[in-house]
């Protein structure tokens, strides 16, 4: 805590975007890193509370945000870096990524702005990349026992790491034709560059990892397989299996999961040919995007950026206040209004509103029938003769995951699963087979990259404790 | 239980306790005493009876010093000592034909009663013909035990006298065999009749003779007609009456011993009993010769304090040196460099340092050898000792002054002991030796001067050798995982040491359980809790008062005590404790052959079992022994071989277990002991290893990472040196203040005083390593704390050879994740905070089920302790939430420390509910006695009275339904205050009667209270302002504190309230957050269990605190003994605190604990939380009643029964620990009350008030000018306090205009003479006044002059007592005579004028006027930081007695200056008299530029502001604002 009064003096600043007219021309990352010296002044902000609601309410991996911030108002950078890899394998990720439950908790979000934990997580990280701080962390001793994790997704990757650093040797699994799950194909380049994923994996590669992309276990290989030339598995394979919306028309052409055309557009991104019968065009069409969360944000940011006439995003709930309400007090995760960068780049959000049929001409869906609703606690009903059309040249489906009861790893391995179909695990991230561990989405659905991170290594540690005995 | 047993269960019960030294948690040698005491001698010589008269009068006019018991009719013991009285033996008394005074010896003995007599007897007889003494007879003392009380019946001894002679013998070898055979006689009793305690020798001498028991001040002559047969004649008589915080006294510890009698405590006790031990290895006698063996042991550790200094003063004494001299070794003055004095003198107490250490404690001390009579006090001058001095020859000293009728024309001085000084009566030689001359004699007996210049070995003389290993980044990482640092040590502790040099502060208390109930390595040092004075000792003032303090240590090679020759000053001497690397390579460089050292290795290849630890600790003390036989002085623990592999020992086990294992073997102090440690980092640390027997201490790793923080820039200042100085400042600093936390002055006479309690050690450990430490609950072993060791061993250097990274987080003082559990954790506290906001008492019960499940989890003593099965009765035949809300207090929190909405909130949600709020030390707002129209009140019905006495007026005291004297709070025990001049905003300095702007300064003690009889003149002061008001004491639980809790009780407190550790917000030094004081579970019920033992717990209502948040920690804290309850940090958590723990930086972010107006702007609590959280605890609670079947509070206080220790299995530390002394429940079936019971039996009026309760029936109606004649006497205490408080509450705070009410008073009269007197009152006394003279002097005027016929010059007399004007917010005093210690402490507003004063005058004054004319003592204005001074300094030397830290010194050149003195003077000789008034007054000329005016700096520039504000037109901004900002 370099200034004792600095919350009181110094004004919230976080790095600004990038101007809407310009981004929407590219897919570089929209968000522009505050220079290190800013950086260094906003941490004096933090008050070092007695009770830092920010690491120990907020964020999953308990990062000592005030002595990070501490040490950073005093420039002490490498130091600062130690500290957050200690708690976090990728903080250049989640500082890029991440909602920032940690500034939600954070005691001066109450009144005064909260401390810019992520802005100050990512300035560290980069600064330890330019620096060449970031360096392979071999583990001295190998302990000869070889561990297989499959999906490579940010709770895999970081059980991986961590695996590897205990001396374990670790082969990491994944059915897509890059490494990265969510992280590669989920979010779009302009909000992680790719080259970020890619750098890391560099590292890990050097502490002894093996990256197997394009196997998918249960598929390509065979439980018993992998059983039998692993002492250990971490099963980390996310929730793959999108929601879909089942009313008439779905069957029309122009109807997508969102992460089908995210997955496309980063590909092309990243330099890769798509074929044009594949190829999801947004170019002039009017698209639909329904479902209110960040993967529908990103489908608005990219199906702009791809030149759609218009973006609209619908959503079921209604729309959430401003500001926090009563009975979501601080240091609760506010239930409020998010304005992404997409959104400000030209998008109409709508809420309160049922999808009630896709309408189509020649097979190709055109417009969408809805209908606005009226909430009353959690119930809701249409309200009568408010249906109305959107026009829709294009749908993407974002409305969330559900659990994947009928995957092939989970029969094929014998999988318990608890009440929602998740992976169901013990304290040590033990599954109910010998060997499996499971961890991050797998068994507790749709969650946050930073809780996934969090599982991830202390489904490593678990792992690690298992192969001891 | 619910049957009531007969009586004599307590009483066997009581007997049991006092067998085997303790019961539960209370231990007898816990308790503490403190007394009135005196002496009468005729220095002619010549025996009269009269002096043995006027001896028993003192002790009847001292009365009140004493205390009487739960019976009220036991004393705490009472005695007088004269000398022989021959012509009354040597006549019928004795029916025994004595030969020449002299040439014979009385013994004066006990034996047990109901024993056999004859068999004592004749082992007495045996014993004294063996040593070749002639048997003259046995006589039996007459008594008659009438008056005496139960319980001193019921072991009252059978007392004789026998007289022996011996043909050769006289004078003084006469008296050394006489020493020598008591103590075979005792050794043959205890042999052969096997009794110890109950057998007690008061006097054998062949000069004096000592009457005492366990009796009041008056019974001593009634109970011994002895003492009133004319023929009992006596040339002095000593006296002593005793006050003591229990009720389990004993005949034999009744004063006075057999040299001296004593009040006081020594704080230093157990250090000085080790040092004794040490020093019989090797002490011989050139006087004493052979005769040396049959002396030792020298101490009889069943006594008391006093006794046990009484058998060292003996030993000293009866081996050759005079028994002023062995005073003086005793009892040093201080000496330190700024004490001016003469080199013989500062070397004859050099010299003796390394041979004696100071019996250090507050004392006043009346001694005698038969041949001289003096006394002497304290270095502080703790204790009062008033004398007078007769024409005739014939002198009084005591306690206070006008114990006996002197008649005033006969007076030729009036005098008191100085701090530190000696008072000496030479019967010999008919005269009295001054201090002075007394001491400069002493000094040059022995060429003293030249044997310390030759023999002196200092570290400063030693020459470095090159080069001292430097540890790379890497190297020092490891060591510092190794050795338990953590980043928060490196943050909290080590940087603020290294940058500022001193020790961080921090706040809102410990939310932390247990150091044995922790799951994570600890340090050792954290099984430590620091023990603290409170109430029977005065914690001092490191800062205000650091010339009386000392951290000169000496490594000493010890030779023979008994013998003077310059042999024995062979010591090296440090400057203090903190040694260097290059410090250390000097020594271990030294070429002297008297300092020879040798390295031990404490480290050891682990094992995981504790055995190898054990083992090497086994080895260092025999090789260490084997190392002394070869001569080897110096022993060099060191851990610098720690590293892979091998795992250091706790360095404070190591050093202990030796410093224990040499003790016993009676080599201690033949050799220095030593540490290079790498785990030492803290004060608390250092403190520990000094405590337990280390001599000097080398924490080479702390003194690395100081380097490296330096290096790293981590630091404002990056050299090395000064961070590396700064380091060492402030471990100097923080180790002062530890010291002073326990009233001790010295680190030589705090070295081996084990002065802290082991909480969570086992026995076996304790037993074995820690030797007599205080361990009541047991817990860890070796193998738990080689386990601790062998973890860090193992993070270190990890086992798959990575280099290791990080240190541990740490997250002991603010919360971090992984770090060891905080009770408030984010979900307690948000859980909390929905809970009042959304009246749900389910959330709540989420709240209480963190939390209890935290006690548990986290290490919290209540969290092991359950609920036995009982017959649950409905919930609804429990008392109703009302009836236990009524129970509940909020904790005291001053308006300082926290905001003026927060703290109005509290006392408005308090007075709702019908539970009291507490306005703490600070004052609080007149407005606010008046209630609110919506009918709320925001009156805090309590109203703490600290030792600052900030704003403690008669309308304050008037406004109060209880009035709670501090003694003590749970954050920061034995600490003072500071409210920073910046947060003195324009509102805090109006309620608290100071300047805006000007910082404030509570002391650490109360300055009237240094002693348990201080304690009850401040309740009989508080209750005679306001009869009303109940009165409260807060104490903080420490080992002991269940009999000053006892003390209170005898005391007549109506409330005792034992904080636990946890509590408190403000500013502490972290060390005390963490360190000081014990959890309330064991104090409470300690306290519980004391009062029973001592019959006092119906007397008393018991309180407790420190974090009570649930109904389960209601239920446990009612079954273990209490009946109310207070809340604190809950409730500002309700108010939206969230444990910032920022409240001393100013900057609560949610405007509770903050002055900031922005942020107080911030501030959303509201009462209605505050009610919800207090209904739903009491809820709570009245469920778990219902669950134990108790329909009411007062039938589960006590029912200690119905808890059972469930063991937290999960634990690895705790197998060890018991909790049966906690859970001891005997006293249940003792047939006493578990509660409180009394019925509104408040004292009447004094005999003052009814004398002018009748010539005042009229004043009240009229307010008209009175004027009213009396007599008074030193019986006569708090004159003016209860008329002041009925003016106030008739006529209001402004009381009425001056000189409405006159008194003219003559005599000597009694302590607090004008306290809290109210404007309008004048009091003229012709005669003298004792202490606290004008105490809380709230407009009233005080004039005291000389008796008429009075033939002494009064500027060179003492005329009132120590610590006048404490605390006084208006009024005036004249004084025409000179005034004792610490004039005008604390004074905030008052003006007075005296003719001289003693050391300390004007300390900690915010305010008000003084004018000296005459002499001041040392340390004048320490700690003022505001209101003037004027002194008379014809002599041009006040600026050497001035304490220069906060004030400037000027001259009256001012006309304004010269018209406030002037006129001052001018009053004071219309009111007085006085010549030296009159004398400046016609000189004025030449004489007003022989003053001094001694004004604060900070004072003078708020005024300077303050003036230039008022003379600017267009003025906009207020002058407080730009005080404020500037």
């Amino acid at each position: 805590m370099g200034k004792q009064d600095g919350f009181f003096t110094i004004e919230r600043k976080n790095g600004e975007y990038r101007p809407v007219k310009e981004r929407i021309l590219d897919f570089d990352p929209v968000e522009q890193m505050l220079p290190a010296e800013d950086v260094q002044i906003q941490s004096n902000r933090c008050m070092d509370c007695g009770v830092p609601f920010c690491s120990m309410y907020g964020c999953p991996l308990g990062n000592r945000i005030p002595d990070y911030s501490d040490l950073v108002s005093r420039g002490l950078w490498k130091e600062a870096l130690d500290l957050l890899e200690s708690t976090n394998n990728f903080p250049e990720i989640t500082g890029r990524i991440c909602p920032a439950p940690c500034e939600a908790a954070c005691t001066l979000d109450v009144d005064f702005g909260a401390n810019t934990c992520e802005e100050i997580e990512l300035a560290i990280a980069e600064m330890g990349w330019k620096n060449g701080w970031v360096v392979p962390d071999i583990a001295p001793v190998k302990t000869g026992k070889r561990v297989a994790v499959i999906g490579s997704g940010p709770a895999g990757l970081a059980a991986a790491q961590q695996l590897a650093r205990k001396g374990h040797e670790v082969v990491v699994f994944e059915k897509a034709d890059r490494i990265g799950g969510l992280l590669m194909y989920g979010i779009p380049n302009f909000k992680l560059e790719k080259g970020v994923i890619e750098r890391r994996l560099e590292q890990m590669r050097a502490e002894g990892v093996t990256f197997e992309t394009e196997v998918e276990v249960g598929r390509d290989l065979s439980a018993h397989y992998i059983l039998s030339k692993f002492d250990a598995v971490a099963i980390t394979s996310g929730t793959p299996l999108a929601r879909d919306l089942t009313i008439p028309g779905r069957e029309l052409k122009g109807i997508h999961l969102a992460l089908e055309y995210l997955t496309q557009q980063t590909r092309i991104v990243l330099g890769d040919t798509v074929s044009e019968d594949e190829y999801i065009d947004a170019r002039g069409k009017h698209v639909v995007v329904i479902g209110g969360g960040d993967t529908g944000s990103d489908c608005v940011g990219t199906s702009i950026r791809r030149g759609a006439a218009s973006v609209t995003q619908i959503e079921l709930l209604p729309k959430p206040p401003e500001n926090r309400i009563d009975t979501n007090p601080w240091p609760e995760w506010p239930a409020t209004l998010r304005t992404s960068s997409s959104h400000e780049e030209g998008a109409e959000r709508l809420w309160s509103i049922g999808s009630k049929e896709f309408l189509g001409e020649g097979g190709q869906v055109k417009q969408l029938a809805c209908v606005r609703l009226e909430w009353e606690g959690r119930q809701f009903r249409e309200k009568p003769g408010s249906e109305f059309l959107l026009d829709a040249d294009l749908v993407l489906l974002s409305m969330g995951f559900v659990p994947f009861k009928e995957s092939p790893l989970v029969k094929e391995f014998g999988l318990s699963l608890d009440d929602r179909g998740s992976i169901s695990v013990n304290s040590s991230y033990q599954t109910s087979v010998d060997k499996i561990f499971a961890a991050g989405d797998a068994t507790t659905g749709a969650s946050l990259v930073v809780r996934a991170i969090d599982h991830g290594r202390r489904c490593a540690e678990g792992i690690d404790e298992f192969l001891k005995n | 239980m619910q049957e009531t047993i007969s009586g004599q269960h307590i009483e066997r019960l009581r007997a049991q306790t006092m067998q085997s030294g303790g019961y539960g948690l209370y231990r007898t040698r816990f308790e503490h005493d403190n007394c009135g005491v005196g002496f009468i001698a005729h220095m002619d010589g010549n025996v009269r009876h009269s002096i043995v008269s006027d001896g028993l009068k003192v002790l009847r006019n001292l009365q009140h010093r004493g205390a009487v018991g739960g019976d009220q009719k036991t004393g705490d013991g009472a005695g007088i000592m004269t000398q022989i009285p021959h012509s009354f033996f040597n006549t019928t008394a004795s029916g025994l034909k004595l030969p020449a005074p002299g040439s014979y010896a009385v013994g004066m003995v006990f034996f047990p009663h109901d024993a056999d007599h004859e068999a004592y007897k004749k082992s007495i007889e045996l014993s004294t013909e063996n040593r070749g003494f002639t048997f003259i007879g046995w006589r039996e003392v007459p008594v008659d035990p009438s008056g005496l009380g139960e319980l001193a019946l019921s072991t009252e001894p059978g007392i004789f006298q026998f007289f022996i002679t011996h043909e050769s013998l006289r004078g003084e070898a006469l008296q050394r065999k006489l020493y020598v055979l008591r103590r075979l006689i005792e050794k043959n009793v205890e042999e052969v009749l096997g009794e110890k305690d109950q057998f007690y020798i008061c006097s054998l001498s062949s000069s004096v003779i000592v009457y005492k028991g366990m009796l009041t001040g008056d019974q001593v002559e009634t109970y011994y007609p002895d003492l009133r047969d004319s023929r009992y004649e006596s040339a002095f008589a000593i006296i002593h009456s005793r006050f003591s915080t229990n009720t389990l006294p004993q005949w034999r510890l009744a004063q006075p011993f057999r040299y001296l009698a004593h009040n006081g405590e020594i704080n230093t006790l157990k250090g000085n009993i080790n040092r004794q031990k040490a020093r019989e290895g090797y002490m011989t006698s050139k006087v004493l010769g052979d005769d040396v063996r049959h002396v030792v042991p020298v101490i009889d550790e069943s006594g008391s304090d006093s006794a046990i200094f009484d058998n060292v003063l003996e030993l000293f004494t009866m081996a050759g040196r005079s028994i002023p001299h062995v005073m003086m070794m005793m009892i040093p003055e201080a000496y330190s460099p700024e004490i001016q004095m003469s080199a013989d003198k500062r070397a004859f107490y050099e010299y003796h340092s390394p041979i004696m250490e100071p019996w250090d404690g507050p004392a006043a001390v009346v001694f005698t050898d038969g041949r001289f009579i003096g006394a002497t006090l304290d270095r502080n001058g703790l204790r009062p000792a008033r004398y007078t001095v007769m024409k005739d020859g014939l002198i009084v000293l005591a306690s206070e002054t006008g114990v006996v009728d002197l008649p005033a024309s006969e007076v030729r001085m009036k005098g008191r002991l100085h701090p530190g000084k000696m008072f000496l009566v030479d019967l010999e030689q008919h005269r009295i030796i001054p201090d002075n001359v007394i001491k400069s004699r002493l000094s040059r007996q022995n060429p003293y001067r030249r044997w310390v210049k030759n023999t002196r070995l200092e570290l400063r003389g030693l020459f470095a050798p090159a080069g001292v290993h430097k540890m790379e980044a890497q190297e020092l990482l490891e060591k510092q995982i190794l050795f338990g640092y953590t980043d928060e040590d490196m943050q909290t502790i080590i940087r603020p040491m290294a940058n500022k040099g001193q020790e961080a502060i921090g706040s809102m208390g410990n939310d932390t359980g247990l150091a044995v109930l922790s799951d994570t390595s600890e340090m050792l040092f954290s099984y430590f809790k620091q023990q603290f004075a409170q109430v029977t000792n005065p914690p001092i003032d490191p800062l205000r008062e650091q010339l009386m303090m000392s951290l000169e240590s000496f490594i000493e090679n010890e030779t023979n005590p008994l013998d003077e020759d310059q042999s024995q000053y062979r010591s090296f001497k440090l400057p203090h404790p903190v040694l260097t690397s290059r410090d250390l390579a000097k020594i271990r460089d030294n070429p002297h052959p008297e300092l020879v050292y040798q390295d031990l290795d404490i480290t050891y290849i682990p094992d995981k079992t504790g055995k190898a630890m054990e083992k090497a600790l086994d080895g260092m003390c025999a090789e260490a022994e084997r190392l002394t036989s070869e001569g080897v002085s110096l022993m060099i623990l060191t851990d610098k071989k720690a590293g892979p592999g091998r795992a250091p020992i706790p360095s404070l086990l190591a050093v202990s277990a030796l410093h224990q294992y040499m003790l016993k073997k009676h080599l201690r102090g033949r050799i220095g002991i030593i540490v290079e440690a790498g785990d030492v980092r803290e004060v608390f640390h250092y403190a520990l290893h000094l405590a337990f027997g280390c001599d000097a201490i080398c924490p080479y790793v702390a003194f690395a990472t100081v380097r490296a923080l330096a290096e790293k820039g981590s630091l404002d200042d990056p050299s090395v040196e000064i961070a590396s100085d700064n380091y060492v400042k402030a471990i100097k600093k923080g180790l002062l203040k530890t010291f002073s936390r326990m009233g001790i002055s010295t680190l030589h006479s705090f070295f081996n005083t084990q002065i802290f309690e082991a909480v969570g050690l086992a026995d076996d450990v304790v037993d074995r390593y820690f030797t007599g430490t205080i361990s009541r609950i047991g817990g860890a072993g070796i193998p738990e704390l080689s386990w601790d060791v062998e973890q860090r061993l193992a993070q270190a250097y990890p086992a798959d050879g990575r280099k290791a990274k990080l240190r541990e987080v740490g997250g002991s003082y603010r919360y971090r994740p992984g770090s060891e559990p905080h009770y408030w954790s984010p979900d307690a506290i948000r859980l909390l905070q929905s809970a009042t906001r959304q009246k749900s008492y389910e959330i709540f019960k989420q709240f209480t089920a963190i939390m209890d499940t935290s006690y548990r989890t986290n290490g919290e003593i209540r969290g092991l302790l359950d609920f036995k099965a009982a017959e649950p009765i409905p919930i609804e035949e429990v008392e109703p939430v009302e009836a236990i809300t009524r129970r509940f207090v909020s904790a005291a929190m001053s308006i300082g420390s926290i905001g003026k909405e927060a703290h109005e909130t509290v006392a408005i949600a308090m007075n709702r509910l019908g539970a009291k709020s507490n306005s703490g030390e600070g004052g609080e707002d007149p407005v606010r006695i008046k209630p609110l129209e919506n009918g709320d009140s925001m009156r805090s019905r309590i109203k703490q009275v600290a030792s600052g006495r900030f704003g403690v007026t008669t309308e304050y005291i008037m406004s109060a339904d209880e009035l709670q004297i501090k003694m003590a709070q749970g954050a920061k025990p034995g600490e003072g205050g500071q409210l920073p001049g910046k947060k003195v905003s324009e509102y805090i300095a109006k309620i608290r009667h100071t300047t805006p702007g000007v910082t404030l300064i509570s002391p650490p003690p109360h300055h009237d209270i240094y002693s348990i009889e201080d304690l009850a003149q401040l309740i009989h002061d508080l209750r005679s302002v306001n009869p009303q008001a109940e009165v409260s004491v807060k104490l903080v639980s420490e080992p002991g504190v269940g009999t000053i809790a006892s003390g209170v009780c005898k005391a007549k407190a109506d409330r005792v309230i034992i904080s636990g550790q946890n509590g408190g917000t403000g500013a502490s030094p972290l060390t005390a957050i963490r360190h000081a004081g014990l959890p309330w579970e064991l104090g409470l019920a300690e306290t519980q269990q004391a009062l029973i033992l001592n019959k006092l717990r119906s007397q008393i209502i018991v309180q407790t605190d420190g974090h009570l948040k649930t109904g389960r920690d209601l239920a446990i804290a009612t079954l273990l003994g209490a009946e109310e309850y207070g809340f604190g940090t809950s409730l500002l958590i309700t108010l939206g605190c969230i444990m910032m723990r920022k409240c001393h930086l100013n900057t609560c972010p949610f405007g509770v604990a903050t002055q900031d107006p922005e942020l107080r702007k911030l501030f959303r609590g509201k009462a209605e939380f505050i009610i919800e959280f207090l209904r739903f605890v009491a809820q709570e609670f009245r469920e778990y009643m219902a669950r134990l079947g108790f329909r009411t509070v007062e039938e589960m206080v006590g029912r200690v029964d119905m808890l059972r220790y469930v063991p937290n299995g999960q634990k690895k530390k705790a197998a060890g620990l018991h909790l049966d002394a906690i859970l001891a429940s005997d006293h249940l079936n003792a047939g006493v009350p578990l509660h409180f019971e009394k019925t509104g039996d408040r004292p009447g009026l004094s005999r003052f008030d009814k004398a002018i309760d009748k010539e005042l029936k009229k004043f009240w109606g009229t307010a008209e000018k009175t004027t009213i004649s009396l007599e008074v006497n030193n019986r006569d205490r708090t004159i003016g306090a209860a008329l002041s408080g009925k003016i106030v509450s008739v006529y209001g705070a402004d009381g009425l205009p001056d000189d409405t009410l006159t008194f003219n008073l003559t005599g000597a009269v009694g302590q607090s003479f004008g306290a809290f007197l109210a404007r309008g009152v004048t009091l003229r006394l012709k005669g003298e006044a004792n202490d606290y003279l004008g105490k809380g002097l709230s407009g009233g005027t005080i004039i005291v002059v000389p008796p008429e016929d009075s033939k002494i010059p009064p500027e060179k007399n003492i005329i009132t007592g120590n610590v006048m004007m404490y605390g006084a917010t208006s009024g005036k005093a004249f004084i025409n005579g000179m005034a004792g210690e610490r004039f005008c402490v604390r004074n905030s507003g008052g003006t007075a004028v005296v003719e001289g004063v003693g050391d300390h005058g004007c300390e900690y004054m915010t305010g008000g006027t003084v004018v000296i004319l005459g002499e001041t003592g040392k340390n004048f204005a320490a700690g003022m930081s505001g209101g003037i001074a004027y002194i008379y300094d014809p002599a041009e030397q006040f600026d050497s007695r001035c304490n220069l830290d906060m004030v400037e010194l000027e001259g009256v050149w001012d006309m304004k200056d010269q018209n406030v003195l002037k006129d001052l003077i001018k009053e004071h000789y219309d009111l007085t008299g006085s010549e030296v008034a009159l004398d400046i007054l016609e000189n004025w000329e030449v004489q007003y530029p022989q003053f001094v005016k001694v004004v604060p700096v900070e004072y003078r520039k708020v005024l300077e502001r303050i003036s230039l504000n008022e003379n600017r037109d267009d003025e906009t901004m207020s002058v407080t604002e730009e005080v404020f900002n500037g």
